[in-house]
Formats: C-alpha cells, structure tokens, sequence
C-alpha cells in the first residue's frame, strides 16, 4: 500500500514529496498536466523571508504586515510560525539549487511588494515561481519521487469519513482508475478559473480538489475571498507582477495622473483603480522612467508579454491594465495540521487550502512562501501516524459509479448545448457582479442563474465522444467544477454583508467585526449545502 | 461582418482547414475558438497562456512556436511537435522526452556551500529561463538519425548545474552526457532559433564540451576520424 498520495503536481505537491519521501515513506504525485505546466510557474514577483539582505526587516514585522493584511481572518500562530520558517524555506531552496539573484555582497536578492514594511521579497528576475518549480522538479526526479501525468481527479474514495485514496481519468487511456493510499495530501490549486477571460490564473486553475472535498463531506472556508491582482493586462488579462510597482512603476489615469499610493496592499490599489474606470478613465502603468536597461533586467518575461498582448514597448509607452482575479483566499478548511476539516487522513496545501494564513487578503510573496513552506509541513505531517497497514481492497463503489458517469458521457449524455459559451459568458458574470465591488442583488441574480446551469448539466453532455485524450471531457468536469465552488463564493459573498480586505460591497463599505470576524465555513450534510460563520477566536 | 481567415491542422496525418477570425489574435485562442465553436474534438495541450507552462508548443509552417506566443497568419499549416510521440491532433506525449532529464541526472549532484555572486548568476540566467516545451527537441536534426539524442534542452539544464557554483561533482554530470550526448550535437543551432525564451543551447553545448575537456574527455568523432595520415601500420 502507498504511504502518501499527492494529488497536484505543483510547488506545493513536489515540496510534499520531497519531505515525505525524505522521511522514509512511499509517495506517488499525481497531476492533470505535467508538474513543470503547474500555476507555480506563473507567479513572477517573489518569496517572502525577513532576511534583512537589503533592508533592515525582521520576522516580527514580516507577521505583523502579514496580519494587517489578512483583516482579523487569520490564525495568529498560524501566521508566527510560517514567517518563522521563511527563512529555512529559502535556505532549503537554495540548497537544492534555485538560482535567486543576488546583492552586490553576494546575499540573496530582495525587492520591494505591496504591503510589506521591508525589501522581503526574494526573487529570480520576474521568473520566481518558474525557477522554484523548476528547480523542485529536478530535484523530485534526482529523489526518485514518482510522478503520473495527465490524471484528472475524480472523487475521493471515503469511508467512515476517512480517504481511502481518489479515482481519476486518465486522460490518455480514458480510463477510470483508483489510486489508494494510507494518506492523500490534496495540492490542486485556486478557483480563479471562475472569472474566465478575467484571471491571471492558467486555464487548469479550476478548483478540482475544492470541489472533490465538498463532494466527499469535506468543509471549505471563506471562499468568498478572491484577490483581484491590480495590474493585468487589459487585453488578454496576463499578469504584471507587482514588482514592476515595487520598482517605481507608477499607476495613472487617461490624463497621466496619479492616483493612489501604488504600493498599498492589493485590495485597495485594485478599488482605487476599478473606482476610475468607473469614472470613465483608462488606468495604465507607467514604467517608461525606469528605463529600457533596467526594466529588461528585472522584468524580461513581462516586457515580452506587453509586446506580444499589447503590442506596445513599456519602455517608452503607458501599459493599458486592469484588475483582475489573481488569487483564492479561500479553500478547503483545515487545521493547524493541514488536516481537512471533516476527512481523516486527508490534507490540504497551497492556495486550494484555507490555512488561516492570508485571511482576507493575500500579501504578496506569501503564496509561494505557502506552498514551499507548508508544502513541506503537510509531507512531515502525513508521515506520521500511520494508519495500521489495512489490505489493498477490491474495486470500490466510487470507482464504479464514476466509470458509469464518465461512460455516460461518452456514450449516452445528450451534446444540446455548448458549456464552452456557457463557461465565457459565467466568467465575465463573475468578474462583473462578484468582483471586485459587490452587490447584493447582483450577487442574487448570479446565483440564481448559476443553480439553473446547475440543474441543466445532464442536456449539456460534450460533442467529442472519444475515449482517449479527450480534453472535451476534461473541460467539462473542470466546468461542472467550477460551478459547484461557484455556487458557494456566491452564497458566502452574499451572507457576509461588510467590506473586508477583498470583499467589498458598496452597501456595507465597513468592516462589522461583532457579526462577521468569522470564517465562512460550508459543507454538504444529506446531499445539501451547509454553511455556518465561525467566530475568529485569536 | 467580421471575415475569416483560414488555417491548416494536421490532424493525425490528415490536413484539415479551419476558419478562425480575422482580427489577429494568439494561435491558442484560435485553437480555443475552433474547439468552442466549430470542432469540440480539436486536440490540443495549454494551460498557462502566457508563455511560462512550456504546454502549448507545435509547428507552424514547419517552424516550432508557443501557440499562445504566436499571432497566426492566413494558410499557416499547424502541426505537433516533431520526434514526439503524437497522442492526438497536436497533442503529444512528452513522458518519453522527459527521461532525457532522468537519464543525464540534471540536478545538483552533490550540493555543498558555495558564496555566489551576481555575476554568477547572471552566467546561467538564461539557462533557468527553459519552460521544457520541447520546441528544441522537435527541430533537433539529430533526433532524425539517432533517437537516443540527449536533445537540446536537457544539455542546457546540464550546462546550467555545471556552472553552479553549488555544485560539487560537476564530473558526475559530465559523465552522464558522453554517450548520446554533447559529441553527437552538430552545432546547427536550429534549437536556438526556436527557443523561445532566448537561450542558446549551442553555446551550452559548447561550453559542456569545453567542460568534458577538462575531465580527459575528447570529441570521439574526432578519434574515429581517417584523415588518410596512416596508422594502423
């Protein structure tokens, strides 16, 4: 029997692997695409430790900025011991070989991010998450941790509210197959997927372990928090780091104004700025002064990527930008052990967790400090306590009924509708009514509108009926997904009536701590969605 | 009325033509608009859509790019990557050119504490910029004839480590790219070409050879040589 099955094959998984396997156990990574096409690779900025290399900075400040960004929905502890680590998550990296740039004194690297009191963040050009993930990758195939691509997750198999293992599809084969395991650590990402043509997020980021563990009788907290990046592109949504800002980019309206203290936590820089498209103004980024030799040196990639979407040279033109969704605060509930609120043996890391870490607002730099540091905190704790070795059991009743689904559609769901249109027109509903500014009426009819999809699914059915490498199939569980988590952003959105980090709605402009210092919690009880607010106690 | 232009798909030997919008947009999304809107069975591999993931990578007129990197032309021909395994239409399997990293030990062999300096980073800046989409390998001449070839970007990872100053068994790497490896490179520099990240496997070919020498290697073809000078006698 497999020790630890990992399920995601991003930072966050491969950090996993690399502890378990380091203390003895088995571990298998599973992932729907290839561990290097993970989301990690996409994130530029870089890794939060209070090194002090550049700037005077101390742990203590990196938790208190991290507090004050998260609005009161963090765990303090939580919070204390992951800026603790900062430091040995870097050393650890670079241990394995990540090339971090360097000071002129040959130290690790640190730039400047919204909301943080220091130079803290540490970095690889704009290429941070790439090299990490990277750099992780080499080092599993150097450890022998074995890895299975193309392996979409179905379901967790539950007994007695205990992960047994998942089933998934294989994508080549169109196989159903089960993997079991003494302990499952789930991996699997954000839910930006939601905002469809309004994300920084990869097309994968579709919140399908989410969705697994509300399925499995699992609980999922505070998913109405989605941080809104400021600064994408405004064609084709593509990241501008918020190092470009760190670096002295300015943010500017038509009349090449300035507007807001560009390097205030991400919430409000992105109000302040959906605030002057409100009025009607174009919102650009300003980097020209910082010269062409300087921005090719600490933002290559996204000097690239202002050629190819915008066809404009940064160096001597304003980049057309807007805000758009970029992270999932919320996710799976978990303990300080990672453990999955409701499932034994199960665990949660990296952004489809609700580790209590970001709260209501993400600083950036944390996330991939989160997925290096409690990557490797969710490994440990897996190894230990092993269940009694139980034997491998026979087919089980959730591989059976998902093989009967999938056949189903493949070969007798009825194709009437295109959930490729559906998905689109969801995304810019999202983006639109449950973005940045929310309102309650526009957050009702969303829902409402979504349960009818909802309730539609079984006449959707897909056009291509092929058994292997069928990305139609994968498409549309991503899409089914999305819509179960999307019901749930909606819902807790609409309970919470106050402004809070990155929900904001204009009718409730303030925080209400006596009702909502709570963490939204949802989970499904006899086939209905639950929810309650618990009370944030430290 | 919005016109259509038209591109071309091998699809498992099989060209078919497509009509996708006129306004310019990436490859990617006219792959996407074919499969939301005419063809749900179109096969293709993306994710990231910003040119980092290394999923998207395919041929177009013969000419291996990042479909999300790459703004389509009337009649462009759009095939998979070539010296893949094709699974279906551009898709392709990428497991079996994944053992080039396994099989030439690409990571620090034996990690040991090291000062580095900007400057060294700077050296294999590039070199860490690879996103494994395999454009290298699919317009690597080499593979034609030996399809045991390391291939380009496994040699650049190699380069990359050897040149770390972390690393404290660098033979242990130069070891490991003898066989299939550096000496069977041709030195065409068509993998630089296409890279889209910029970095010039070649050259790190180059400098791996540069490296081998110091460790007694030779260039065996080199040996293998009759210059018609004797020998033998």
């Amino acid at each position: 029997m497999l020790d630890i099955l990992i399920i995601g094959s991003g930072g966050a998984g491969l950090s996993a692997a690399l502890s378990a396997k380091q203390k003895g156990s088995t571990v298998l990574v599973v992932g729907k695409s290839y561990p290097t096409a993970s989301q990690t690779s996409m994130a530029q900025g870089g890794m939060n430790a209070a090194l002090g290399n550049v700037t005077p900075d101390s742990i203590q400040a990196h938790i208190d900025d991290t507090i004050h960004s998260a609005h009161s929905l963090c765990n303090v502890q939580m919070v204390k011991e992951f800026c603790e680590d900062a430091p040995k998550s870097i050393e650890w990296l670079n241990t394995l070989g990540v090339p971090f740039d360097r000071t002129v004194d040959s130290k690790v690297a640190q730039r400047q991010l919204g909301g943080a009191s220091s130079k803290r963040a540490c970095y690889a050009q704009d290429y941070t998450g790439l090299k990490i993930l990277h750099t992780l990758y080499d080092t599993c195939l150097k450890e022998g941790v074995e890895m299975l691509e193309e392996y979409f997750l179905l379901n967790l198999i539950v007994e007695e509210k205990t992960v047994l293992g998942a089933t998934f599809l294989d994508v080549v084969t169109g196989e159903v197959k089960e993997i079991r395991a003494n302990k499952t650590i789930l991996a699997t990402g954000g839910y930006g997927g939601l905002y469809k043509n309004y994300t920084t997020n990869s097309e994968g980021a579709t919140g399908d372990g989410i969705a697994a563990v509300l399925r499995a009788g699992g609980s999922l907290s505070d998913m109405e928090f989605v941080q809104f990046h400021p600064t994408a592109l405004k064609g084709s949504a593509t990241l501008i780091s918020e190092s470009a800002r760190g670096e002295g980019g300015y943010l500017v309206n038509s009349k090449e104004e300035r507007f807001i203290d560009e390097l205030l936590p991400r919430d409000v820089v992105a109000r302040a700025i959906a605030s002057e498209m409100a009025k009607g103004e174009e919102v650009f980024l300003d980097v020209r002064h910082l010269g062409e030799e300087k921005l090719l040196k600490l933002m290559p990639q996204e000097v690239q990527l202002c050629k190819l979407h915008e066809g404009i040279d940064p160096a001597k033109e304003l980049i057309p930008i807007k805000p758009v969704a970029h992270y999932s605060m919320g996710g799976i509930d978990v303990n300080k052990n990672l453990e999955v609120t409701g499932l034994k043996n199960c665990y949660a890391v990296g952004e489809c967790s609700n580790a209590k870490i970001h709260g209501a607002n993400r600083l950036g730099g944390n996330s991939l400090l989160e997925i290096v540091s409690l990557g490797r905190l969710a490994g440990r704790n897996a190894v230990g306590n092993m269940p009694p070795c139980c034997s491998d059991a026979t087919t089980t009743k959730q591989l059976q009924s998902d093989q009967e689904y999938i056949n189903g559609l493949l070969e007798e769901y009825p194709y009437q509708q295109n959930f490729y249109t559906l998905q689109d027109q969801l995304g810019e509903k999202f983006y639109k009514h449950a973005g940045i500014v929310r309102d309650n009426t526009e957050l009702n009819n969303l829902l409402n509108e979504l349960r009818v999809i909802k309730a539609d699914i079984d006449d959707m059915g897909i056009g291509d009926k092929s058994q292997e490498n069928n990305t139609n199939l994968v498409d549309f569980l991503q899409f089914q997904n999305l819509l179960e988590i999307g019901e749930v952003v909606l819902d807790a959105a609409l309970v919470r009536d106050e402004s809070r980090g990155a929900h904001y709605k204009s009718a409730f402009p303030e925080k209400e701590d006596k009702l909502y210092k709570a963490h939204s919690v949802y989970w499904i009880e006899d086939k209905v969605l639950q929810n309650k607010l618990v009370k944030v106690t430290k | 009325m919005q016109r259509d232009l038209k591109i071309a798909i091998n699809r498992n030997g099989k060209i078919e033509h497509f009509g996708v919008p006129e306004e310019r947009m990436t490859l990617l999304k006219a792959l996407y608009y074919i499969k939301n809107t005419t063809d749900n069975s179109l096969t293709f591999s993306s994710n990231c859509r910003s040119g980092v993931c290394g999923t998207c990578a395919v041929r177009v007129n013969g000419k291996e790019v990042l479909a999300c990197s790459y703004k389509y032309e009337e009649d462009d021909l759009i095939e998979p990557l070539k010296y893949h395994e094709v699974q279906r239409d551009l898709k392709v399997n990428k497991q079996k050119v994944r053992e080039t990293l396994r099989s030439s030990t690409v990571w620090l062999q034996a990690p040991q504490e090291a000062v580095i300096t900007e400057q060294q980073v700077h050296l294999t800046e590039k070199q860490s910029d690879c996103i494994l989409c395999d454009s290298c390998y699919s317009s690597c001449p080499v593979l034609e004839v030996n399809p045991n070839f390391i291939g380009p970007f496994a040699l650049t990872r190699a380069y990359r480590y050897t040149a770390d100053p972390r690393e404290g068994n660098i033979q242990a790497i130069v070891d490991n790219v003898q066989t299939n490896g550096i000496w069977d490179c041709t030195l065409c520099g068509n993998c630089t070409e296409v890279c889209p990240q910029g970095i010039d496997p070649k050259m790190d070919i180059t400098m791996l050879r540069g490296t081998a020498s110091q460790f007694g290697y030779t260039d065996p073809n080199f040996q293998a040589m009759d210059f018609g000078f004797g020998g033998g006698f």
